[in-house]
């Protein structure tokens, strides 16, 4: 294809290492029809020589599947918390800012430490415990009608891009974080995963737990997998208020 | 794990801005709408109420320390945000925003307003129409009871929205639909309710 000289102006975010400063370079890069972000920093890989003509370090990017579901390439587009690979440049206003996520620590150019995320569904226990050595056959089935919407909220990638636009998830607060919240609902939801429920209910009725939501919604704003976060976390309120009292009088 | 009380401290946090804070909010701006129908219809009520039973019982145990138990944790859990809303200029963004600035300004409003009223009713004075008409005499101060009866109300109003979801009433998009309509209501008949009153007092 070619690029009739058209150029695609980057603005990024860079930062050597860890506990570097960060510093702004700006890029110029072939145009082509349909590019996306992923594709205009591989040019500058191709060919790592910045604006002014000066040879430099590419810039370090994360990326896996290409196709927004694996929730690698989250960085901040123009300020707005996006995936790398789904983000056009057709469709972006010129010239390009591009910014590594700051709710996580950054460990070179675009690619931050997510690892948080990652504490967080170990903590909610977010995965569905099997059974032992022995086979016990299978396992309850889901109604149609739930898995309909169970499905939806099983999209979630861990991209980060609702802990970026929580108000609430910061380093002044202990807040676990939008995501891992509606995982409890998915797999609480689920037959077999219902048998640990109150397991997953209790590690979220503690410090930093659901209460810590504040109803901004801009988790569900910024979701490119649009999982409804908001639903997912009122649904667990509501969970967690009937336990609440479930423990205190029955159990 | 047993001894994090947060889940609780929370939920009570949640349900004393209605249980008694909102609905001692309904009391008073009752009390204060009789000014509309003269001052001496407001006096009668001030009177009515000065004389209730368990006075100061009620309202050390219903307004003081409830208010100050809303207040300073709501300042605790205001100062958690990092408000974002320069760039995430979305509808719920800006209630959120709202809601813990409205929180800290009817704080400020209420250390003044306590302090205007209460106080010198400690010292001797006598509540009644002529106290707060005197008051609202400066513009100045009738400029503070203009914003703070109206972040009360907004606060109220919003939290009373959010307090739907809090609690998981509210879980679906068409009920949290609802949550605000109520809200957006709440907000404008008690902000009419109380500017109506205030400006009664205005000669
Ligand atoms: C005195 C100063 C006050 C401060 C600093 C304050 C602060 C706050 C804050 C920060 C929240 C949000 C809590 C959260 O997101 O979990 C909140 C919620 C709320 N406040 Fe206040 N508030 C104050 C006074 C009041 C008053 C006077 C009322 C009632 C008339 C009230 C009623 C509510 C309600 C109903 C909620 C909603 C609770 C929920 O979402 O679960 N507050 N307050």
């Amino acid at each position: 294809m070619t690029t009739n000289g058209k150029l695609v102006h980057l603005k990024i975010r860079r930062q050597d290492g860890p506990s570097s400063d960060s510093y702004v370079e700006e890029f110029e890069v072939p145009y082509r029809p349909s590019m996306n972000i992923i594709s205009a920093l591989m040019e500058i890989r191709k060919n790592p020589v910045n604006k002014d003509g000066k040879e430099t370090s590419p810039v370090q990017w994360e990326s896996v599947c290409l196709e927004e579901v694996c929730g690698a390439c989250s960085i901040l587009v123009n300020g707005k918390p996006r995936q790398a690979c789904s983000t056009l440049i057709d469709s972006l206003e010129q010239p390009i800012h591009l910014a590594p996520l700051k709710t996580f620590s950054c460990e070179r150019d675009l690619i931050v430490n997510r690892k948080q995320m990652f504490d967080a569904l170990m903590k909610v226990k977010a995965w569905i415990d099997i059974d032992g050595t022995h086979d016990l056959g299978p396992g309850p089935r889901l109604a149609e009608e739930d898995r309909q919407w169970a499905y939806e909220l099983s999209k979630c990638m861990t991209c980060g891009l609702c802990f970026e636009a929580c108000p609430n998830v910061n380093d002044r607060s202990t807040f676990i974080g939008p995501a891992p919240l509606s995982q409890v609902r998915l797999f609480n939801t689920h037959p077999t995963g219902k048998m640990q429920a109150s397991k997953r209910l209790e590690s979220i009725m503690i410090e930093g737990g659901i209460t810590s939501c504040g109803n901004s919604g801009n988790c569900a704003e910024v979701c490119p997998k649009e999982i409804p976060l908001t639903h997912s976390i009122a649904a667990m309120n509501k969970s967690t208020t009937a336990y609440s009292f479930k423990r205190f009088f029955v159990k | 794990m047993k001894s994090d009380r947060t889940f609780f401290w929370r939920k009570l946090h949640s349900i004393s801005g209605l249980i008694p804070i909102g609905v001692f909010l309904f009391v008073h701006f009752a009390i204060n709408y009789t000014a509309f129908y003269g001052a001496e219809t407001y006096n009668q009520a001030a009177a009515m109420m000065g004389s209730l039973p368990f006075r100061y019982a009620m309202e050390i145990g219903i307004i003081f320390i409830p208010l100050l138990f809303h207040g300073i944790y709501g300042i605790y859990i205001a100062r958690e945000a990092k408000n974002n809303i320069s760039a995430y200029k979305y509808e719920k963004n800006w209630y959120f925003y709202f809601q813990r600035v409205s929180g800290i300004l009817v704080f400020l409003f209420l250390v003044w307003h306590v302090g205007t009223t209460r106080i010198p009713a400690a010292f001797g004075a006598e509540v009644n129409f002529d106290m707060v008409a005197s008051l609202v005499a400066n513009p100045v101060y009738l400029f503070f009871y203009i914003v703070g009866i109206l972040m009360t109300t907004y606060h109220f109003s919003n939290g009373f929205r959010t307090m739907l979801i809090t609690w998981g009433i509210t879980v679906n998009r068409k009920s949290q639909n609802f949550g605000k309509v109520i809200g957006v209501i709440l907000f404008i008949v008690l902000s009419g309710i109380g500017l109506t009153a205030i400006f009664a007092f205005v000669s």
